[in-house]
């Protein structure tokens, strides 16, 4: 039986490699237009609130308001934009245009595709967090050895919420249910965890349920990163980032098996 | 080389309660041709995806190149060439681009896939082509671009299902022959089709299917030959059942279906004299073929089964 599960995992450390470039070619034909619309959101969020509330709410965390928000941003826009490469174009991919039925037939697993396409769904959030990040660094709202440092640390999350976002897609019935997974679960932790005020304003029990999700343990890994301080606890946060990608990677490996190989 | 390129035997898969492959054994040879023949349903894409270690048999056992499968059909895969019966190529894609990124999934280099791509890019008639986008081709060239596509990893063995439908009859004859020539090469197929005239034209050997089981295997000429035996006289027009009482004297066996009267006859000339005169019949002589074969089989015709 065990067996039968090598066919969903990795078939050997590198032929993710192979997925990945079919999408980076595929994604080069519509760069442009495809930075635009990732990026648009995200510096909307960050100059609106930033400016506009900021004014009003002053300084947060010893810092000013747009610089702590800016952290938040590009953990959230790791997070939207792994969670969307998955739900949307890595499920047509699954789908509709049947290019995952293209690979099961050459010596790829499925496995390897997952890999590549997490691998994939975690470039692209790292070029979201970066893009924010270079527009904080340059407005002096963030340190610009972030853009060093960082950079795993935004791989990682984006890997996170790639992962994550493979067992909504691994489970829902259609894509129409796709849309449940973003409003009821990515949406509210922009708010639970951090990204736009701290985690001490939440009531207390919210607090303790805000500490396990993904998205805190990503914005606190961030924050002390982009804002220069002292980061005690990076290794916890890098930690439970590395069990929240692998513990789903392995669970949507095992449910789309039986979706797709049965 | 081994003696058999594909193997099954015994093997069994079932959906709930429906068997979707009931039983079914058949052994291919290298260079052979071989055809699973049946309607829709018949089980044709299930053995297909059995083959390619995507669809686990509840029992039996199946061997693909010498690899067991599922268990190393990885293994296996990497000596296959999959023409698939929906298209999945990218149509974002130049046709070069398509060999190229599917070359990549076989782990070839670069310099590899751009080494062998021109020529099967002449092979597929796609030369001149190389550099259009696969939403600009026509169905016949898509279709030849995925059998291209197919052939990168130099594969010994092909597994094409219903590699021709939906073609049109140009573009399907052209198929045909480069399968031809392929198996000159001595590549192995496994052609799944319900298209009778592929069967017949393409197959060395082909077995039957109903319901995912096998209802009779051999040679399409010797099957043809063995279970028809005779020409065939197509009857329209008329009440069948009238008909039928009417020539049955003359004919070996007599099969309604929908409202054509098929009689087989070993003197044909005799039915078409009783029928003589008769206002509004048509009639129609011809050599036996598979058609006949999976209607004296099964009762029921291809197309609509």
């Amino acid at each position: 039986m065990l067996e039968g599960y090598a066919t969903a995992m990795p078939a050997n450390a590198y032929n993710w490699i192979a997925v990945w470039r079919r999408n980076y070619l595929a994604w080069r034909k519509v760069a442009v237009a495809s930075l635009l619309g990732n990026l648009a959101d995200p510096m909307t969020n960050l100059f609106g609130l930033g400016f506009g509330l900021g004014a009003i709410v002053g300084r947060v965390e010893g810092t000013s308001y747009i610089a702590f928000l800016a952290a938040g941003m590009v953990a959230t826009s790791a997070m939207t934009s792994a969670t969307f490469e998955t739900i949307y174009a890595a499920s047509g991919r699954m789908n509709v245009q049947r290019t995952w039925q293209g690979m099961l037939c050459t010596q790829l697993t499925l496995g390897d595709i997952l890999l590549g396409e997490l691998a994939w769904a975690a470039s692209k959030a790292v070029l979201a967090g970066t893009a924010i990040a270079i527009v904080a660094a340059t407005l002096g709202y963030a340190a610009w050895s972030f853009l060093l440092y960082g950079l795993p640390a935004i791989a990682l999350s984006g890997f996170v919420f790639a992962s994550l976002a493979m067992v909504a897609v691994s489970l829902a019935p259609s894509h129409d249910y796709f849309v449940f997974y973003q409003t009821l679960i990515v949406t509210p932790m922009v708010f639970l965890c951090g990204a736009v005020f701290p985690v001490t304003q939440l009531p207390a029990a919210l607090q303790d349920v805000a500490g396990l999700l993904p998205l805190t343990q990503s914005v606190d890994l961030i924050r002390p990163m982009m804002l220069g301080h002292e980061g005690g606890s990076a290794a916890f946060h890098i930690g439970a980032l590395c069990l929240y990608a692998v513990l789903p990677f392995l669970l949507s490996a095992v449910l789309l098996r039986r979706r797709l190989m049965s | 080389m081994s003696s058999v390129a594909l193997e099954l035997s015994d093997v069994k898969k079932s959906y709930g309660q429906k068997a979707a492959i009931n039983r079914l054994s058949f052994a291919v040879r290298p260079g052979e041709c071989f055809g699973l023949l049946g309607p829709n349903g018949a089980g044709k894409s299930t053995i297909a995806r059995m083959i390619l270690g995507m669809v686990r048999p509840d029992a039996g056992k199946i061997t693909v190149l010498g690899e067991p499968v599922p268990a190393r059909a990885r293994l296996a895969r990497m000596r296959i060439g999959v023409v698939p019966q929906f298209d999945n190529l990218e149509p974002e894609f130049t046709v070069r681009e398509n060999l190229l990124v599917f070359g990549r999934y076989f782990g070839m280099s670069e310099r590899k896939i751009k080494a062998v791509a021109p020529e099967l890019l002449d092979f597929a008639r796609l030369e001149g082509k190389a550099d259009a986008r696969v939403r600009e081709l026509s169905g016949g060239m898509k279709r030849r671009l995925t059998l291209a596509r197919a052939l990168i990893n130099d594969p010994d063995l092909l597994v094409m299902d219903e590699p021709t439908t939906g073609l049109d009859p140009h573009a399907r004859h052209l198929i045909w022959e480069r399968l031809r020539v392929l198996l000159a090469r001595g590549k192995t197929i496994l052609l799944a089709t319900h298209f009778m005239e592929e069967a017949e034209r393409l197959c060395d050997r082909l077995c039957v299917l109903e319901y995912g089981r096998k209802i009779a295997e051999g040679e399409p000429h010797i099957l043809i030959e063995r279970e028809i035996g005779c020409d065939v006289v197509e009857i329209y027009g008329g009440d069948p059942q009238e008909l039928c009482a009417l020539i049955r004297p003359h004919a070996r066996r007599v099969e309604i279906s929908g409202e054509t009267l098929f009689c087989y006859a070993p003197h044909p000339d005799q039915v078409s004299a009783k029928l003589h005169g008769r206002p509004g019949l048509r009639l129609l002589q011809r050599p036996p073929n598979l058609e006949d074969v999976f209607l004296r089989l099964t009762g029921r015709e291809m197309e609509d089964a």
